[in-house]
């Protein structure tokens, strides 16, 4: 028997996946295919203070290993992600969430954060400051270490629940932002967000994405995610929650070893629905072979 | 909805650029005309939203225009290759509106949807009127199939090479009917909007991430609120639409 229990900031989840923030809806869509309740947790779609439709379309453009989203934060905004989503989501979750929470001022954060804080099913903030589709806000956050620690603090100030800030892979040094989060006062820190990039159609000789850039997700940026979370680990003394192009179980313990506590798997979830429990039903076979009997012992075992 | 492995059990070009699929699988989440399947195919990231033309029993049929790598890598799978499959994706059509005479208006890639929608209205006892417009003649496809039916069928092509010249908007003058279903580039549908007297239902097309409402990829503005393409379309009413 291997065990896949970890502990997140004080919570334990019986297995580290989490599936990440604006590929899981709010939960309850995907509790139509399967049980919901096996994952570690999830992180649901990033809410803001007001309610936002987001980008025009196309959204969307496929890349090799890989996909460019410009969603740009749609959501129906914080009160009723509490009213209406919340509720539907606790039908079939019984377990704590993760709130992935964005905004364009300080107090925006600061005023949603303080509003979700009430909802007592949230286990984990996760304070988005590197989403790079939405201008004026989101990465700007986290793009400088002295914006970081602020908003860190800022947010600290109005809840006791743990506080995990979300960062911007778009940076001259993760490194330095991690650290400012951590001097902030978060209990924890999620990497990597996607990485901007831009694809251009040949037809029409223009960016596909009416955006014009989007943010990169899937396999082709794991490497990536490794590197940083490597990098993150040597530097913080808090949890990580690691995420970036995990497909399969293999992954999850890559990202484990390079420092992650938790997993959060992102664009698989879009190509096939049943990516997360497919990944935990693995999870103990793919232990067994590498000789892991529980997933704590590997957290940054490579270092 | 579900995800399953279908077999591709026959393949073959039925105009300029457009192939005709015939897959075999578990087709039991198919509920309603304009629904889509979208297809994962190796070695290409995010699948392929197709709409579905025909289902029956466990054969379900596809018709797509070559457009780009996926729909290269269909047109050539040789019979045999398995495509891992979601399918019960988007709402459909409502029958239910159609009254005694409807008219089905299928322009290029949007024929396809039009077929097994004609085909339950015969068997509900309407009689539809179909309109099927294309570019130029050698883009002309399943009008016989309509045909068998045992419907009128009109053909408009933009260059005048078969059937009326001009749009689809071209043939719809002197006609007659209940309601209107509509599928095709969305010029074709603006054109339709604007022409119809009666009620209707337009199917849409937007670059999609996952296919089933959770990315919100393909998110439009109605006037009934936001709706994501995928999950609460790709069928809306004329009445929501806000151009």
């Amino acid at each position: 028997m291997v065990n896949t229990k970890v502990k997140l900031c004080g919570i334990e989840l019986d297995n580290p996946i989490i599936p990440a923030s604006g590929t899981f809806g709010f939960g309850y869509e995907f509790a139509e295919l399967y049980d919901i309740n096996i994952l570690g947790s999830l992180s649901f779609k990033g809410t803001t203070l007001e309610p936002r439709f987001g980008n025009p379309c196309p959204r969307i453009a496929e890349c090799d290993s890989g996909m460019l989203n410009a969603v740009g934060l749609q959501n129906p905004g914080v009160d009723k992600v509490i009213k209406t989503e919340l509720p539907k989501l606790r039908e079939v979750f019984r377990k704590p969430s993760m709130a992935n929470v964005s905004g364009f001022s300080l107090e925006e954060y600061v005023e949603t954060v303080r509003k979700l804080d009430t909802v007592e099913d949230i286990g984990w903030f996760e304070i988005n400051i590197s989403c790079p589709n939405v201008h004026g806000g989101g990465m700007s956050f986290g793009t400088s270490p002295k914006m970081a620690e602020t908003v860190t603090r800022a947010v600290r100030d109005v809840t006791k629940k743990p506080i995990i800030i979300k960062l911007s892979p778009n940076v001259t040094d993760i490194v330095s932002i991690a650290k400012a989060c951590e001097e902030g006062g978060a209990d924890g820190v999620s990497l990597i967000n996607t990485l901007m990039g831009m694809r251009i159609s040949l037809k029409t000789r223009r960016p596909i994405i009416a955006n014009k850039t989007g943010g990169f997700s899937g396999p082709a940026i794991k490497p990536v995610a490794v590197r940083m979370i490597y990098q993150v680990y040597d530097a913080v003394n808090i949890p990580i929650v690691g995420m970036g192009g995990v497909s399969n179980a293999e992954d999850v313990i890559e990202l484990m070893l390079a420092g992650a506590t938790a997993v959060e798997v992102g664009a698989a979830n879009l190509v096939n629905p049943y990516a997360s429990r497919d990944i935990i039903l693995d999870l103990p076979r793919v232990m067994e072979k590498y000789g892991i009997k529980s997933l704590e012992e590997i957290i940054g075992g490579a270092h | 909805m579900k995800d399953t492995q279908f077999t591709v059990v026959e393949n073959k070009r039925i105009a300029h650029n457009t192939y005709l699929s015939v897959l075999e699988g578990d087709t039991s989440d198919i509920t309603a005309p304009g629904q889509f399947v979208n297809i994962k195919l190796d070695g290409l990231y995010l699948r392929r939203p197709i709409s579905v033309c025909d289902v029956e029993g466990n054969k379900l049929t596809i018709i797509y225009k070559v457009v780009g790598v996926g729909t290269e890598k269909m047109a050539a799978a040789p019979t045999g290759e398995k495509w891992l499959t979601l399918t019960g994706l988007g709402n459909g059509y409502d029958l239910s509106k159609s009254g005694d005479r409807p008219l089905l208006i299928g322009g290029g890639a949007g024929v396809p949807p039009m077929y097994l929608l004609a085909r339950e209205l015969v068997k509900e006892g309407k009689r539809p009127t179909v309109i099927l417009g294309f570019g130029k003649a050698d883009e002309v496809f399943f009008k016989e199939e309509f045909e068998a039916l045992g419907l009128q069928v009109i053909v408009t092509t933009q260059d005048g090479s078969y059937g009326v010249k001009g749009f689809v908007t071209d043939a719809m003058d002197d006609l007659q009917y209940t309601y209107f279903y509509t599928c095709g580039p969305e010029p074709m549908l603006k054109a339709v909007y604007n022409k119809t007297e009666t009620s209707g239902e337009f199917s849409f097309e937007e670059r999609m991430g996952c296919g089933f409402g959770a990315c919100m990829g393909c998110t439009c503005k109605t006037k009934y609120g936001n709706k994501r393409i995928c999950r609460d379309g790709p069928v809306l009413e004329k009445e929501e639409i806000i151009w």
